[in-house]
């Protein structure tokens, strides 16, 4: 019999509790029992970053945590950010840029941006690049995403 | 892929971690930041019975300077956290430039230092950098004297150490540099946080008369093991550090190292890599112990 653990996760601030077996992936957890569809899964082995969502506020790899391990702590995906009614203002200029094409790329990358930009309100190109250089985009040849990035820099840094 | 079944247990203090060890000895296995043990067990490479997970024991993660000015690093400690310690930055400063080249920030993020070393991956830096370091590494189990192994002598061959299966790995210590010491590393790879096709770190001494005290240098991806080069010390050590001199090691090296051809990269490209690749990181530990730093 497999192992069942009882835990107590806090998804976008609602808190859930839900029995796991210990080989569910947090990626899994958040999809499939949340339903959550927003993180994505490309390869499960760390390489795409397509799944990473903040653990207890910094970017990790969902694929690369097993949901028991989240018991007890705080979790944001990209359903955090906002809606299509009130969007992020790094959503929005993802919007007005141009920032994806497929979007398969566009929540681990949106997830990894979000916390950079409190870390570096005012980044350079270079920094930028550095950021992301975790995820893959297999559509935009990144450009559009780095201008995007340096376009939701202003957008919030001016308050707009 | 999904991983197989296995027993999940998180115990809450090291001497409960050393319990669980000794309990399940061939089917547990100790789980770090999962960087690499959980995408091992994605691909069902890896097939652990039980995993005993470190990450709710807090005892596991400092940074703490020792009396003779070095650092004591807790094995769980995250290589970002390493990484952005400016107590790190002041006495090993190569740790922050290496730290900078492993994966991707959300990679370090997560992957620990200590597990990262006990992993003894043949293209990871950071067992490469604790025996360049001359690190020594503190390993605990139940009902056994605790053992400080040297960093060159925990690794026994690619992906094995000497820690069993009820061993956990729980401090490294960083031993402090002489003054006029300086130390870098290069690397090459395909793209950003990607793995180095070839990679090396040297730590330099100076005399007061400007000569060689000691010399160490670290050759990894080149290899089944991060190899400690002898060569640098019988051309560098009581001589002139010289331009010519590094080259000469540069040339030397390339008895001591083994690398083998892959999608990315020839074993002679790797070759010519450390070739080039040694004389820099030389010359640029010179700079720097030269400064003092
Ligand atoms: C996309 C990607 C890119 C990466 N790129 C690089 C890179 O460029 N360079 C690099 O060096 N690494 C790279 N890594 C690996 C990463 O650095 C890992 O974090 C590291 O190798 C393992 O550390 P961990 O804490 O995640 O250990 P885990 O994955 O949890 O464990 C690894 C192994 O060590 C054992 N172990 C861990 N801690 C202990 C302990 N305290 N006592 C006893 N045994 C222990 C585990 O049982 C397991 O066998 C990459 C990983 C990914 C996913
Ligand atoms: S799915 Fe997690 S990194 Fe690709
Ligand atoms: S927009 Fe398609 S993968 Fe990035």
């Amino acid at each position: 019999m497999a192992q069942l653990i009882p835990i107590k996760v806090t998804v976008n601030d609602t808190v859930y509790e839900r029995q796991v077996e210990p080989r569910l992936l947090l990626s899994d957890f958040i999809r499939h029992e949340l339903g959550l569809f927003g993180t994505h899964v490309g390869c499960e082995h760390g390489m795409c970053g397509a799944c990473t969502i903040l653990f207890d506020g910094e970017p990790v790899r969902s694929c690369l945590i097993f949901a028991v391990q989240a018991n007890g702590h705080q979790i944001k995906t990209v359903e955090s950010l906002g809606s299509p009614d009130h969007m992020h203002p790094l959503q929005e200029a993802f919007h007005e840029k141009h920032g994806l094409q497929c979007g398969f790329c566009t929540p681990g990358i949106l997830m990894t941006v979000v916390p950079f930009l409190e870390e570096h309100p005012h980044p350079t190109e270079d920094e930028i690049r550095e950021a992301i250089d975790g995820n893959i985009c297999r559509c935009t040849g990144y450009e559009k995403i780095i201008e995007s990035v340096q376009a939701a820099s202003e957008k919030m840094s001016s308050g707009k | 892929m999904k991983p197989a079944q296995f027993d999940y247990y998180a115990p809450a203090s090291v001497e409960e971690a050393l319990d669980k060890l000794a309990e399940l000895g061939y089917e547990g296995k100790v789980l770090a930041g999962g960087q690499s043990l959980i995408a091992a067990m994605n691909f069902r490479m890896a097939r652990p019975g039980s995993l005993v997970d470190l990450n709710n024991i807090p005892e596991l993660s400092y940074i703490k300077p020792t009396a003779d000015g070095g650092l004591a690093i807790g094995t769980m400690t995250r290589v970002y956290a390493v990484e952005h310690s400016p107590e790190v930055a002041k006495r090993f400063p190569l740790l922050p430039e290496v730290a900078h080249y492993i994966g991707h920030a959300q990679i370090r993020r997560r992957g620990s230092f200590g597990g990262a070393i006990a992993h003894a991956d043949p293209s990871g830096q950071l067992p490469g950098i604790a025996k360049v370091m001359n690190a020594k590494c503190l390993i605990r189990s139940k009902g056994k004297e605790d053992r400080w192994v040297d960093a060159a002598d925990l690794i026994i061959g690619p992906f094995m150490t000497v820690i069993e299966y009820e061993d956990l790995l729980t401090e490294v210590v960083l031993p402090p540099n002489p003054p006029r010491t300086g130390s870098s590393y290069q690397q090459v790879a395909r793209q950003n946080g990607g793995y180095a096709l070839a990679a090396c770190a040297s730590v330099l001494t100076l005399d007061d008369k400007n000569k060689c005290q000691d010399a160490r240098l670290i050759l990894m991806g080149v290899g089944e093991m991060p190899i400690l080069s002898d060569k640098v010390k019988e051309i560098l050590i009581g001589q002139e550090p010289t331009e010519e001199a590094f080259k000469e090691v540069g040339e030397a090296v390339q008895s001591e190292i083994d690398p083998s051809s892959d999608l990315n990269g020839t074993s002679e490209y790797r070759r010519d890599l450390i070739r080039v690749l040694v004389p820099r990181s030389l010359a640029l530990s010179l700079e720097r112990a030269k400064k003092g730093s």
